[in-house]
């Protein structure tokens, strides 16, 4: 059986799973759209919420951003993890002792605002739609690759089985094809990483493996690929060369954005009791957990991996000839990857050979012109293909492959459905049943609500389809938004009975305003290019980087908020009763609806 | 009317308490949380160099996994501690 047939095996059945998980589970009424019921076991919900959680980002690009970058990258391990405990201690609780189907009406109510609420709407639904194009460009890239087809025909036929699921079965259909995705999306990850990890160092488990033991050279695996590296000119895998400074507020930026993005959120809505959220959360970073746990070994076992392939007689020895490149089964990889345009090499110095070394390093000069070296001649490597690339890069069997492919496409898949579901209760139970038309039925706002999905499916398709130039800096607009509006507002809601309609509001703006402000003047304005006054190399405040920027975003959300509710009248009683019964688990029994 | 009152303002103290012990808990819990991520993994990193492990030392072993297994720990300890906390001072749910 050839590649093709094989992966066509994986990704058609996988889908057909969808499919039939979405027929079983049809949602009737708008607590089933929305919230499940409140019906789903902890467990389950955990593995729902991974699913929703792990995008491609987490699947396709997190571990080629750690294997080209090293341990400065550990950001992302600890900044989308770290936002689980401030999830489980601070809101998932209270918010689903709440009992109501949305963020922005916790915020409409507490704050007893429909600007409030208005607020937190358009915060949610920017933030989603910018987080869902990157999945829908991520489906059509993973179908381009692996299915051979072109980029419009994938992204099509998966947005066809995201309407199927999502539109018909509500939170309901997609909780459970999320807890089958996500049982995809990790053998896919895993299983490749075990094989590698038993390849390099004999040990099973990939997390261990990467502090143990290299088999060939009987060193330590990372002591051996920081060498490594260093001979070709590149900085040690783990040692720390970015600004300390901004690596924290990356991290915490990526900790409150993770806790404040609405589609996470809202999945603590769907489990029976308060314990229950409590507990939730604990199962979903467990799911994410093995995913999280692997990455690293993934990242620093490719770059070992890829520097070995282009090496194969030592960083001493003679580089990889091109002959060797076209006719050895091994290097097969790269033809199938540069035909993508994501991979490329070029014979700068007419040797026969590529070398791959870093040409920016002073250390190498010297040694390039000894060796009469013409610079680095592995001129294009992607960092998104690494994860993707790893089964063929590490020469594992057929099946693997297709079931990468699956993977791919369930990451993707899953989160997109997640906030496509966030963007039509928003349109429809906030905007809708909120403010343009509150005496609409349930039969009426349920419709509404799968019209809404059906539109932000096709939004979503042609956005994937014709990707804004801008795609990539969107997803930090995302979390900047969620960092420096939305978790404040929840927090403060919870914590502080103080904080009355007019702090929350101008917390809200107040954050909202200086976080697009400085992404703009880093980015340029609404992401044209050539509009930026500042760059990310040479910031404005120092060495804070317009994607660490959500934190400082959310420092004045809380501040100007406890200013401005010092100044303007208390909050009324009825509001602190309100606030006294979210803060204890007693009486949370059903969903309560208006 | 009276015996109403006194129960209320009784449940009110009860909820007082209970409110304030869960915070203080929050609060420990996020101290460790900021300990291990921000202090161990990345700013203490240098303080803790000599310690090496598999390779490395073990600032970079708390920045790639074991923050990660502290978080865990740390969400797993909530639960069961609140669930603990919510039956004494009877605000668990039915």
């Amino acid at each position: 059986m050839d590649q093709f047939t094989i992966n066509l095996l994986f990704v058609g059945a996988s889908f057909a799973l969808y499919i039939g998980i979405a027929i079983w589970a049809r949602a009737g009424s708008t607590s089933e759209f929305y919230a499940a019921g409140r019906g789903v076991h902890p467990v389950m919900n955990g593995m729902a919420t991974a699913a929703d959680w792990m995008s491609a980002a987490s699947f396709i690009s997190m571990a080629g951003l750690i294997a080209f970058v090293g341990y400065d990258n550990s950001t992302f391990l600890m900044g989308w993890t770290g936002g689980y405990v401030l999830l489980a201690l601070l809101l998932a609780p209270y918010l689903r002792k709440f009992g109501k189907f949305t963020v922005s009406e916790f915020i409409g109510d507490r704050f007893y605002s429909s600007t409030a609420r208005l607020v937190a709407v358009i915060c949610l639904i920017v933030a989603s739609v910018t987080y869902v194009i990157g999945q829908m460009t991520g489906v059509g890239v993973a179908f381009g690759r692996f299915l051979e087809v072109s980029n419009t025909t994938g992204l099509l036929i998966g947005a066809c089985v995201v309407f199927a699921y999502a539109v018909f079965g509500g939170m309901k259909g997609v909780t459970y094809t999320q807890v089958a995705q996500y049982v995809v999306l990790i053998m896919a990850y895993t299983i490749p990483a075990v094989f590698i990890s038993l390849q390099l160092t004999g040990n099973p488990i990939p997390g261990l493996g990467l502090f143990g033991e290299h088999t060939a050279s009987g060193e330590p695996l990372l002591a051996k690929l920081d060498a490594i590296l260093k001979e070709l000119g590149f900085s040690e895998y783990t040692t720390h060369n970015g600004d300390t400074f901004n690596m924290v507020l990356f991290t915490l930026s990526l900790m409150i954005g993770t806790a404040g993005l609405p589609h996470v959120i809202m999945r603590f809505f769907t489990v029976p009791k308060v314990s229950d959220a409590r507990w939730s959360a604990g199962w979903a970073l467990v799911f994410i957990a093995l995913l999280y746990l692997t990455a690293p070994a993934v990242g620093a076992m490719a770059r070992l991996n890829i520097t070995d392939m282009f090496w194969p007689n030592g960083t001493d020895g003679e580089a990889v000839t091109i002959e060797q490149i076209e006719t050895d089964p091994r290097y097969d990889w790269m033809a199938n990857w540069q035909k993508t345009g994501l991979l490329g090499w070029e014979d700068k110095n007419g040797d026969g050979k590529i070398q791959y070394y870093n040409d920016k390093s002073d250390a190498m000069a010297a040694k390039a012109a000894e060796k009469g070296w013409a610079g680095n001649e592995l001129t294009n490597f992607n960092r998104d293909i690494l994860v993707l690339a790893n089964p063929e890069i590490a020469n594992l069997p057929g099946w693997v492959i297709g079931l990468v492919a699956a993977g791919g496409l369930a990451a993707a898949l899953s989160t997109a459905a997640g906030l496509l579901l966030a963007i039509s209760s928003a349109v429809s139970h906030d905007l809708i049943k909120g403010s343009i038309n509150p005496n609409i039925s349930e039969k009426g706002e349920l419709l509404s609500a799968r019209i809404a999905m059906a539109v932000a499916i096709g939004v979503a398709t042609y956005l994937g389809l014709n990707p804004p130039g801008f795609a990539a800096q969107t997803v930090a607009l995302a979390f900047g938004l969620a960092a420096a509006s939305i978790f404040p507002a929840l927090m403060m809601g919870i914590f502080s009975k103080k904080i009355n309609n007019s702090g929350a509001v101008a917390g809200m703006l107040a954050g909202l305003v200086v976080t697009l402000l400085y992404i703009f003047l880093h980015k340029g304005w609404f992401f044209i290019p050539g509009t930026n006054s500042f760059t990310d190399a040479d910031p404005l405040l120092g060495t804070v980087k317009s994607t660490s920027f959500g934190a400082i975003g959310a420092a004045v959300n809380f501040g100007v908020a406890y200013l401005v509710a010092g100044m303007t009248k208390e909050t009324p009683q009825e509001i602190k009763d309100l606030v006294e019964s979210v803060r204890i688990p007693r009486g949370a029994g059903a969903a309560q609806d208006h | 009317m009276a015996d109403h009152s006194t129960t209320s303002a009784q449940a009110s103290d009860a909820q007082a308490g209970y409110w304030k012990a869960n915070v203080r808990i929050i609060l420990i819990s996020l101290v460790i949380w900021a300990l291990v991520s921000f202090g161990f993994g990345i700013v203490l990193r240098p303080m803790l160099s000599g310690i090496a492990v598999g390779g490395t030392d073990l600032g970079f072993w708390f920045a790639q996994q074991g923050s990660i297994l502290v978080f865990l720990a740390l969400i797993f300890f909530y639960a069961w501690r609140m669930n603990k906390l919510d039956a004494e001072f009877g605000v668990d749910e039915e």
